[in-house]
Formats: C-alpha cells, structure tokens, sequence
C-alpha cells in the first residue's frame, strides 16, 4: 500500500482538539510471530498541522490491550515452530478479544475500522489474525486497515506516556528487526540503515544458544552479562566504522563460536566466569555497534530525538550507554514501555487508527484477503516532503 | 434453523448455507487461494438468501484432518462472523463429511475415509451407517489416524465397505490396493453442505443448555497429525543438535 501524508488542508480546518471531532474506535489485531495481542484505540479524526518539525498526530487513546505470549509453548523446541505458532494463535485470538473488549467498555458494534497485521512474519501465524480480522470486519460491515508489522513499531512510542513528538529517528531492535528510520510523520518514513545478516535479537539468541542457555537466551544472556567482566573477551565490532547505517552481526556469533572453542566450551570446560565475561565481550560489542551507529543516524538527519523500539530496547546496558551519550550531547532518548516495546496488538491498532485518521483511504472493505509474509519495508516509505 | 457452513479442508473450497432443510451451496472458484474467495463467495450467497449475517443462528466449520492451512482458514472465518452475534460454532470433522457424502451418492453402508496428508502420509477413519440413519465412527472410540498410506489396514471387503476421498489419487499404490481388494472407490471431497447438514443435526440433537461448547472460543482445528516438530530433548536424544 502506498503510504498517503496527512491531507494538510483537512489538518487545518480539523484541528486535533480532543472531544471536539469525531472520534472513531479501531480495534487492532497482531499474529505475525509468537503474540497474540488485541487493543482497541480511539482516535479522532483530524490530524494536526503536517509541516516538517511540528507535525503531530491525531490525537489517540489506547482504551484498552491483551495479549498472549507464547514464550513457554516454544522453550521446549529452543525457537519459535511456526505450526504451533499458528495453532496457539487460533485458540488465543477469541478470548483475547472478548478480554480487551470488556475492559474498555466497548462493544463490537462501536467498532469503526479492524486493522491487523498484514505482515511480516510467519504465512501460517498472520492468516490466522487475518482471516479472524477480515471475517469480523464482514459480520460488523466495517472496513478493514491491513498493517505492516514494522510500521507499528514504528509508531509505537506515541502509545507510552512520555510520547515523542516527530521528527525523530527510531532505532528498532528486535528477535526479527535490525533498522535505522527517519519518522517524519504518519506514513512517512525514510530507511536510514539495516542489518544485512542477523537481527540483533536473533543475534543475542543465538550468542546464548551457544553459551548453553534456554531459550529464549536473549534476556538470558544479558543478565549473565551482568556478571561479567568488561574487556576480558575481545569481540569485533562489525561495521563500526563503515560509511553508512548499515549493521551485521552473523559474525559475531562466529567470533563468540571460534572464543568458545578456544576456551575448551566445546568440551563442556567453561565455568560461570568464562560464561558471563563472554556474554559481556558480545553485549559491550553489539551494544557499542547500536549506539554508534544511533549516534551517527542523529547526526546525519540533524535530529535530536531517538526512539528505541524492539524487544531489544528493554536491553539495560543499551539504555543506560545511549542516556549517557544524550546526556553529553544534549539528545532526548525515549523508551516505550516494555509491554509496547515487543510484539503487540496496541501498536497495531494505533497503526491502523493514524493511518486511518490521516487518509480515510487507508481503509478497504473487507472480504478478500492475503497476507504479506515478506513485505519489503521499501513499500511502506514515503520520505519526509 | 439459518445456519452457515464452511469448509476449506481440501483444495475444492466451499460454503452452504443451510434455511430449515433446504441447502444453497457454492464452491470458491478454482486457482484462487481460499482466503480470496471464501468471504466474497459466503457474502454473495447470504446475499442471495437474503440473510444477513445478524440473522443466522449458527455457523459450522469442516474441522478436519486437512490442509492445515485451509483449516485454519475456514476457523478463523467462522470464528470471525461468529463473535459479534455470539453464534455457536459447530465443527465437524472432515472424514465424517466424506463418509456421509459418500453414502449418500453411493448408499454405502460402510465408508472408509481417506484423504491425502502430504508427507507421503493420509488420514484415514472408518465410518458405519447407524440405526439412525447417520455414519459413526465404526468403533466408539474409533479415532480418525494419520500414517503412511501401506500402513492403512483395509476393512473386510465381504462387509460391504467403500472408499472416499482423494488420497487414492495421490497415492497410486493405495489404489491398487483397494482394487485389489474390491472395495470400490468414491472420490468425492468434504463439502459444505455436508457440513452444513450434520451441523444442524447435531445442534437440533444438543440441549440448549449444553450449547456452551460452541462458544467460538474453542473452535479449533482438529489436526490429527498433532506431532509437528522435535524438541530439543528429542533432537539431543536422537544424536542431532540443540
């Protein structure tokens, strides 16, 4: 879908005075990977002024989200099996449903609009959101807004109460995200950098596979990185110094694998200390890449506002090197509250209602359906004017 | 009793809809993808019949073994059009569908149900025709299997039994050995209005009171092949990596 800027002369004569427009209600549905999660958001109509540097977003309220996680379903198997993946989220979707529902007061009928994640993701996992999102907006006679996965997370931190204003620069890290954006505004974007290999979280779960730890090793990982000593184990830092925005991290976990095997991991001989003074050497280096390169992507853009979105920001050694950088370079970073920062449904219903409140056109009657497994980001960008 | 019905556990994708007896049926056109044409192709018939969706009383989903995919298409859409009116929603399995098909076209008393599982595997469920008119599973307990197609025990043809289903097709060893044994060969594939009939039978045979095991909540596909990955014990216990 092409992305639409706000219509500026709609702006003007509609300005997002809150319970002076009328406000529509969109309920939102994410299934692309190991989350089900709904939500329902009000929004009003009307957008505010759209010039660069003082656009804002129609006013929106999260009335209310669920969500399940299926962390626990997939430990056993040590990653995400996207069969069951599938089968969890047919059974998740009703009851969660039913659960944001009640606690927002709302009925389905006072649904406007369904938006749901279109992709990407899992085929198997998204249809299931897909088909259970297109047949509800069929029996309720509304329209349907298909979202992309990323544009909600891009979005996303205008659902945390210390809410950015835009321009600013989001740094997306996640199990299956590696990306640098400009976000000028709803639906409009510009791809700064990405990683040409792994996710960074992808990264942090395979790093903690090798160490031994349980899935999901990510969180793990950190937390062993706690007690380890900087500086013991030195680990490249990929791209570092490269001209662009760009990450990779495939080598890094090659490199922590030759360290392994150096220090006899294959043969079972690492204790605690060698474990954690690793998981240390590969956080301070993935971390000093993502910052570096935040860093750099601020100064490129002129921005002074960075953004971190992704199951990866809750990373504390990542927060705490970027505050200190803002710190010194007088930056204001914002952090979404952990429950926005990985998947869910919030994100997605917001995606759907700003987009809807920005371009009554972003809505399609419902009925014939498809998801989008390998939506290339490209598609989804509009460049700031 | 309005009821609508959906299946899309095979490639031949259908819906029905089922107005106190009489069943109106349609099947998604072929070479589309079932997500394409099912909600288009369930709206027009409504349409037709002049039925909104508000005014159905329930709506039943083919449950399978099938394609899991399809099967997850024809839940989620029931699911989906169920909820705002809190409809109950009905599964019915897939090789009951067969086989009640199959006895109908044929008057088979004894209908061996097979259909194809990719993987070089079929389900397979034997159904007998009962006092009452409608197919069972032979044995009480009898539950609908997944396996190999060589290791799908074939009934004692002297009883009387067919075959239905298109797992045959795929396998053409099976078909021999239905040939061989003489038990003749239906190919027919769950439909719709099968569905549609046997749901309504089964929730004019349910109290009102027992109807909670409808709720669109626990609509689910009924898999049959329930074992779709190794863990990572099982990999380790097998020599294999973690």
């Amino acid at each position: 879908m092409p992305a639409t800027p706000a219509p500026r002369k709609a702006a003007r004569a509609c300005p997002p005075r809150w319970g002076k427009i009328a406000a529509m209600l969109v309920l939102g549905l994410e299934s692309s990977c190991d989350e089900t999660g709904v939500a329902l958001v009000e929004v009003g109509s009307g957008n505010g002024p759209a010039a660069s540097g003082t656009s804002v977003p129609a006013s929106s309220r999260l009335l209310a989200h669920t969500l399940h996680s299926q962390i626990a379903l997939h430990r056993a198997y040590g990653g995400v099996v996207p069969e069951l993946a599938s089968r969890d989220h047919i059974r998740r979707v009703v009851p969660l449903l039913r659960e944001a529902l009640a606690r927002s007061g709302k009925a389905l009928a006072e649904v406007d609009a369904v938006a749901y994640t279109q992709g990407p993701g899992l085929a198997g996992a998204l249809l299931v959101g897909c088909a259970f999102a297109e047949a509800l907006a069929t029996a309720l006679g509304k329209p349907v807004v298909p979202v992309h996965h990323l544009e909600g997370h891009l979005l996303s931190p205008l659902l945390s109460t210390d809410a950015p204003t835009f321009p600013f620069v989001a740094l997306l890290v996640s199990g299956g995200h590696t990306q640098l954006m400009r976000v000028d505004g709803v639906g409009r974007y510009t791809l700064l950098g990405e990683t040409l290999d792994d996710a960074a979280g992808e990264a942090f779960d395979k790093t903690a596979k090798l160490l031994g730890l349980p899935y999901p090793g990510g969180p793990a990982l950190a937390r062993l990185a706690e007690d380890g000593r900087p500086d013991q184990v030195a680990l490249p830092r990929p791209m570092l110094h490269s001209d662009d925005l760009n990450f990779s991290f495939a080598g890094l976990k090659t490199a922590v694998l030759t360290r392994v095997r150096d220090m006899g991991g294959e043969r079972g001989e690492l204790d605690d200390a060698q474990r954690a003074d690793l998981a240390r050497g590969f956080q301070d280096a993935i971390v000093e890449v993502l910052v570096k390169k935040s860093l750099k992507a601020l100064k490129q853009t002129g921005l002074n506002r960075l953004v971190v979105a992704g199951g990866v920001g809750a990373n504390r050694q990542l927060r705490a090197m970027l505050d200190e950088a803002a710190r010194r370079r007088r930056l204001r970073v914002h952090y979404p509250e952990l429950e926005f920062c990985t998947d869910n449904g919030a994100m997605i219903a917001l995606a759907g209602a700003l987009r809807l409140a920005a371009d009554a056109g972003a809505a399609r009657p419902a009925g014939t359906f498809a998801v989008r497994p390998r939506w290339p980001l490209a598609e989804l960008m509009s460049p700031a004017d | 009793m309005k009821l609508l019905a959906l299946d899309t556990t095979t490639e031949a994708g259908s819906c029905a809809l089922w107005l106190d007896g009489r069943v109106i049926a349609r099947d998604c056109p072929a070479g589309r993808s079932h997500s394409e044409t099912l909600l288009p192709l369930t709206r027009d018939l409504l349409a037709e019949a002049g039925v909104p969706f508000s005014g159905l009383d329930a709506i039943a989903y083919g449950a399978g073994p099938g394609a899991f995919t399809g099967l997850r298409v024809a839940c989620a859409v029931a699911q989906g059009l169920a909820v705002p009116f809190d409809l109950p929603v009905v599964p019915v399995g897939s090789l009951l569908t067969l086989a009640t098909a199959c006895g109908a076209a044929t008057g088979a008393q004894r209908v061996l149900a097979l259909l194809d599982a990719r993987m070089n595997e079929a389900y397979a469920g034997r159904y007998v025709r009962g006092a009452d008119g409608a197919f069972h599973p032979e044995h009480p307990e009898g539950e609908d299997r997944v396996g190999p197609p060589q290791d799908i025990e074939l009934p004692d043809p002297a009883e009387g039994w067919v075959s239905a289903g298109n797992a045959p097709a795929a396998y053409p060893a099976l078909a021999e050995r239905l040939a061989a044994a003489a038990i003749p060969h239906h190919p027919a594939l769950p439909q719709a209005a099968t569905v549609a009939a046997l749901a309504a039978a089964r929730l004019a045979a349910t109290p009102r009171a027992d109807w909670g095991q409808f709720d669109a909540a626990l609509a689910a596909p009924v898999y049959v092949r329930d074992k779709v990955a190794f863990t990572v014990a099982e990999r380790l216990a097998q020599g294999g990596k973690a």
